[in-house]
């Protein structure tokens, strides 16, 4: 769609560090907060979980489907092992796949982004054109696809996810280098005789960092539930134990049918927690950054959202029409 | 004139989208090297006509290029090989299963829809309020919630009480009346259709939410408001149609998750739709059903984006610019 507007990202950010940066988007959004504290949670939680395991996440320590108890406090699975113990073995390797498949999509969306933003022409109506593809292909289904014919490997679902995810990034990269490199100080920059690389890494990466930033955060979200979903359909190496696969199990061992609701809830409200802390984290970057920039995953077209300066309470008008940094 | 020009670019972007489509499950299928042997006449346990027939249709033993271009061909015509599975035409088997699909996604859909319409109508409303918060917070708690285990939730917590697997009861014997078998088909609908609006709706909601505060902004609402007209009115009369153009934009980019959701929510509830087809497919080692799939699940987004792009235009003819 044609009608992308160029958003004027960062505009005066440049003085402020981005620790500083981070810092202020903390102490402004009781969401960051929260996001940011699940997020450090779960990592926590999977750096130290072979130390912390109660019971071992491969053998058998409890009897089949055995209620949550005092030893168990989520009870066991079909094959009597204790999901406590599997639930943060799996979160280990799904918190690998999704952050490392985001990283390979940073790395493939960061790196076209800025290329196609900066030097235009072919290369941008190129990668834009696959950008496009991969926007309307259904992600799922291709993932599926892919991970079929390759067979199913941790390796795959990575390179899978990473070569899916990198096209909403791409996007956004380039309308902001777009923008910045019109600014004057790039123009002065390459006046004095920068080349392209000194341009592009001195001074426009560091103004594109914040918003990469939120856009690695909330592909994590996406990693992790395609993972999960990948692995629900048994398309997930069986040898291993992920988030996705715990529910596999249980649904294929017909937990439900048992009546064994432990084996479902807390390993899907794992997966749901860390999602959701993501979500949060990574749109209150966003918001920050741009009130414009809203919901940019989700949509090729931005809408703005105006904030009235002052006055409107003073005017009598209800919250009609004021509104604040709260508005997603 | 320019709507003109609009309709042909976006045309022709959908006709280039699906081209590649195909292109690339050609590649992915026949000439990337992995585990799949995808050559379309093994089909096992057939006829050496049947294998025959096929070699030649497909031109097999032909070089690469040339079977590209017989499979364009063969598409052209609907041809997409025969299952391996059941040994008839993919064609004819995808038809039946995008028929079983298209309803239950679709009444998913728009329940999610005007539900997130409704809700994210009230939230920016009221915004600030309790309702507000309730309904945000919900939003992104059913925003983030997996599909799968969203789908196991409902499954534990109905089994009892509606009908989990399956489109319609497969004990009832002889004929039965059109309106019976309609209410079957419904109670089978309900779980897996409720699953597809729950994982949607707070998506749309959240939009809807920030679009309407935009929109009440806007000076031409605080005019309706000197002119002192009541809320409920501004809301209807004023905001809500132009709050409701974004709606229609993440409608058509969510296409892709709608699809990708539609084949959890299938598995789960063994809907006999291309969702199960595909999981089946995969199962069995069909390699033309689960390329013919794809090949349908792709071109039907594309299309249906298509279509949503026509619709945009309708709707805001800024876009003309």
């Amino acid at each position: 769609m044609s009608a992308v507007q160029e958003p004027g990202l960062t505009e005066g950010l440049s003085v402020q560090s981005h620790a500083g940066f981070l810092r202020s988007v903390l102490r402004e959004r009781k969401a960051a907060v929260v996001g940011l504290g699940i997020i450090a949670f779960f990592v926590v939680l999977s750096v130290v979980a072979p130390l912390v395991v109660p019971y071992s996440p491969n053998a058998q320590t409890c009897a089949v489907f055995a209620p949550p108890s005092a030893r168990h406090w989520f009870g066991c699975d079909d094959g009597g092992i204790d999901l406590l113990s599997e639930i943060m073995q799996g979160g280990r390797i799904s918190l690998l796949i999704g952050f490392t498949a985001t990283v390979v999509s940073m790395i493939l969306g960061g790196g076209i982004g800025i290329v196609s933003g900066y030097f235009g022409g072919w290369v941008d109506v190129t990668f834009m054109r696959i950008v496009d593809y991969l926007l309307v292909i259904p992600d799922l289904a291709f993932a599926m696809v892919i991970s079929e014919v390759w067979g199913p490997s941790v390796f795959h679902v990575i390179v899978v996810i990473g070569i899916l995810e990198w096209s909403g990034t791409a996007r956004v990269i380039r309308a902001q280098v777009m923008s910045v490199k019109e600014r004057v100080y790039v123009k002065r920059a390459r006046a004095v005789g920068a080349g392209n690389g000194r341009v592009i890494f001195r001074h426009i990466l560091p103004q594109v960092g914040p918003l990469l930033i939120a856009n690695t955060v909330l592909t994590i979200a996406v990693a992790i539930y395609l993972e999960t979903a990948l692995a629900f359909l048994g398309l997930e190496d069986p040898s291993t134990t992920t988030w996705g696969t715990i529910l596999e199990h249980a649904f294929a061992r017909a937990a439900v049918s048992a009546g064994a609701w432990w084996a479902i809830v807390p390993d899907g409200i794992a997966i749901t927690l860390l999602i959701m802390g993501c979500f949060l984290f990574g749109q209150a970057i966003e918001d920050a950054l741009n009130p414009r920039l809203k919901v940019a995953h989700l949509s090729i077209r931005r809408w703005t959202l105006r904030t009235l300066v002052g006055g409107a309470a003073g005017m009598g008008v209800r919250p009609l029409v004021g509104r604040g940094p709260d508005a997603i | 004139m320019r709507g003109a020009d609009y309709v042909i670019k976006r045309a022709g972007f959908a006709v280039l989208t699906i081209f590649v489509a195909i292109t690339i499950n050609f590649f992915l299928f026949r000439v990337l090297p992995g585990n799949a042997v995808a050559d379309l006449s093994r089909v096992p346990r057939a006829t050496p006509q049947l294998r025959h027939a096929l070699e030649v249709e497909f031109g097999l033993d032909k070089p690469k290029w040339e079977q590209y271009l017989i499979y364009l061909k063969q598409l052209a015509h609907g041809n997409m090989g025969v299952s391996y599975a059941t040994q008839q035409p993919v064609s004819t088997l995808l038809a039946n299963d995008l028929k079983n699909t298209i309803p239950m996604v679709a009444v998913g859909t728009i329940a999610a829809i005007l539900i997130g319409v409704l809700t994210g109508i009230l939230s920016a409303w009221r915004r600030g309020s309790a309702l507000d918060h309730l309904s945000t917070n919900l939003a992104i708690a059913f925003y983030a919630f997996p599909t799968q285990f969203l789908g196991l939730m409902l499954l534990i917590l109905f089994a009892s009480v509606l009908p989990t697997s399956g489109m319609m009861n497969p004990f009832v014997l002889g004929p039965e009346s059109l309106w019976a078998r309609l209410k079957d088909i419904g109670a089978h609908m309900i779980l897996p259709a409720l699953t597809v609006c729950l994982t949607l709706y707070g998506e749309f909601t959240l939009i809807m939410r920030s679009s309407m505060l935009e929109t009440l902004g806007e000076d031409y609402v605080l005019t309706a408001r000197a002119k002192g007209l009541p809320d409920r009115k501004i809301v209807s009369r004023h905001a809500l149609r132009n709050a409701l153009l974004p709606i229609a934009t993440v409608v058509a980019i969510s296409l892709g998750w709608i699809v990708g959701g539609a084949i959890l929510v299938e598995f789960i509830f063994t809907w006999p739709g291309i969702g199960w087809a595909m999981w089946q497919a995969i199962y069995q080692r069909d390699y033309p059903m689960l390329q013919g799939g794809f090949l349908v699940l792709a071109v039907s987004v594309i299309v249906l984006n298509f279509i949503a792009d026509l619709a945009y235009f309708r709707l805001d003819p800024r876009i003309k610019e």
